[in-house]
């Protein structure tokens, strides 16, 4: 049994800064291909502004939820972009999904993964096979809720959906955009990965590591 | 290797512009109080009057906040580089705009503006603020004909807020803002074409690919790719692949009127503009179409893009009217 508390979320998202730091290029490349080749500073811009709003919380007096609404807050006013709403509308979900808790235990942290997951899809309205970063949360949050259920460790858990998103953004290569920018390409997107599930894949890994 | 731009710091250089813009244009500018990226028309927003925000990602200077002033935008809340703001500083602008009238959320239609207009539209209306969105539509290229509300909104932004400033600056009801802002969007077509990319500040590397020898049709105000990729063609022959859509779809008859905008994509010189702008006067000369009135410059720009959009405007009379209203604005004045 894992748990965390609020200095423990904050490790986590320091960890999820530092992984999109230093994929921000490869993200940017991704984008220029199929978008205007912004997502890995929108990315690393957003996260950066979450590292440094969670550094000047007294994380004795700041519970989970309270913590993540901070988040959400400073990644969206330093984003605006799509990741934005749709990274601030995750936190918050997650925020809501933990509400009362003061530590975070297995199921808890899964429960957060699904929130963040469905917050995605409901603020961007997309659909899973439409090449946006659904394609990479919505199997990883099913395999995540899938194992625990099935009675793995929140770690194993953590493995299978790091897995399941890996695969989903693989399998955007061959989608063609229905949402956003990269939407006005058609067949043109075939063969690129969407820059938003790749992104999603690094921010699964990071929350891994930072809990093994 | 990086590109040559003058600036201090990519990650400053929104908030340095601004500086910038506010120190050029007291007059009619002013930051809306604790929001540095919401800027307000010192002589716009009156109580009566329905409120016009507009907005966008920043790179496409004088689009957006170059039309905020009397007879134009009311307030305009900045992103960052080819970023929609954030919903905060929309707010603001809408606060700011709100007359009690009721205020009109205007802006291009991408999906990252929407979620975040849409957002502060939500908590607008809990501050007892009537918001009405109309998304701009008026790159032809970037949709299929029979999916107009899917398109981009690129330069033709220009005669459709000016027309819908124009509406809101008259006092007009807000139905009638809202029906006088549908109209001009749907009588507004632009065609662009690029030469060569733009960089950010940020990453100061070319934003795609294209051969020295190549152009690039109907691509976006961002880079995105457009529908045709081809050799470089004399300016007659591009124009013409240009106007040959926009009229396609316009479909005017003999003795209408439109309205011209030949803008620059950022580096293409006024030379070349007005050489496509002869070409536009011939073509429409040569159908009986009368032009009520031409702009040729940096209107709606992607950075140092270099490359051109041609936008028309099919006119009626009231189109026309609110095109000859007068506006002053800190980057234009009309009337």
């Amino acid at each position: 049994m894992t748990s965390i508390d609020s200095a423990g979320l904050k490790r986590m998202f320091d960890e999820i800064a530092a992984a999109i730091d230093a994929d921000k290029d490869r993200l940017c490349q991704l984008d220029g291909v199929i978008g205007d080749a912004d997502h890995g500073i929108a990315m690393a811009l957003g996260f950066g502004a979450v590292r440094e709003a969670l550094a000047q919380l007294d994380l004795a007096a700041t519970g989970p939820t309270a913590l993540l609404n901070t988040a959400a807050k400073s990644f969206l006013n330093a984003v605006g972009a799509s990741s934005g709403p749709l990274y601030a509308t995750a936190f918050m979900r997650a925020a809501a999904a933990v509400k009362g808790k003061a530590i975070l235990e297995d199921a808890d942290i899964i429960a957060m993964l699904r929130a963040m997951a469905q917050g995605i899809q409901d603020r961007g309205k997309a659909e899973l096979g439409e090449k946006t970063m659904v394609d990479a949360w919505l199997p990883a949050a099913q395999a995540a809720g899938a194992a625990q259920e099935a009675g793995k460790t929140l770690l194993e858990s953590l493995e299978t959906a790091l897995a399941a998103a890996e695969r989903g953004a693989e399998a955007t290569k061959n989608m063609i955009a229905f949402k956003g920018r990269s939407s006005r390409l058609g067949e043109r997107s075939l063969g690129h990965m969407d820059p938003g599930a790749a992104s999603a894949v690094t921010i699964i890994k990071a929350i891994r590591d930072s809990l093994a | 290797m990086q590109t040559k731009k003058i600036i201090n710091d990519g990650n400053r250089s929104v908030d340095e512009m601004l500086e910038g813009i506010l120190a050029a244009h007291p007059r009619h500018l002013r930051r809306a109080d604790g929001s540095p990226r919401s800027i307000v028309a010192r002589d716009g927003p009156r109580p009566g009057k329905v409120g016009l925000v507009i907005g966008g990602g920043s790179g496409h200077e004088p689009t957006f906040l170059g039309f905020v002033g009397k007879g134009l935008a009311d307030a305009a809340a900045i992103g960052n580089v080819f970023a929609s703001p954030p919903p905060d500083p929309i707010l603001e602008c809408a606060k700011a705009a709100s007359g009690g009238a009721g205020v009109l959320f205007m802006y291009g239609n991408y999906a990252g503006d929407v979620m975040n207009f849409d957002m502060a539209a939500e908590i607008a209306a809990m501050d007892n603020i009537e918001v009405r969105t109309v998304l701009t539509t008026d790159d032809v290229a970037s949709a299929p004909r029979d999916q107009r509300q899917k398109r981009r909104g690129v330069a033709g932004n220009f005669f459709i807020f000016k027309a819908v400033g124009a509406a809101c600056d008259r006092m007009l009801t807000f139905d009638e803002c809202e029906r006088i802002a549908r109209k001009a969007n749907d009588q507004t077509f632009t065609m662009g074409v690029a030469l060569s990319p733009c960089s950010l500040p940020q990453t100061r590397r070319p934003n795609f690919e294209i051969g020295p020898d190549e152009m690039e049709i109907g691509m976006g105000i961002h880079g995105e790719p457009g529908i045709a990729r081809g050799k470089l063609k004399t300016a007659d022959e591009i124009t013409d692949e240009m106007l040959d859509k926009i009229l396609d779809e316009m479909a005017p008859t003999r003795s209408d009127k439109v309205a011209v905008l030949v803008n620059s994509l950022g580096s293409t010189p006024l030379m070349e503009l007005y050489i496509m702008n002869r070409r536009v006067k011939q073509r429409l000369d040569d159908i009986g179409v009368s032009v009520h009135a031409t702009w040729v410059g940096n209107y709606c720009t992607s950075l140092e893009m270099a490359g051109a959009s041609v936008t028309l405007m099919h006119l009626d009379g009231e189109l026309q009217e609110m095109l000859d209203h007068p506006c002053d604005c800190a980057m234009f004045r009309a009337g």
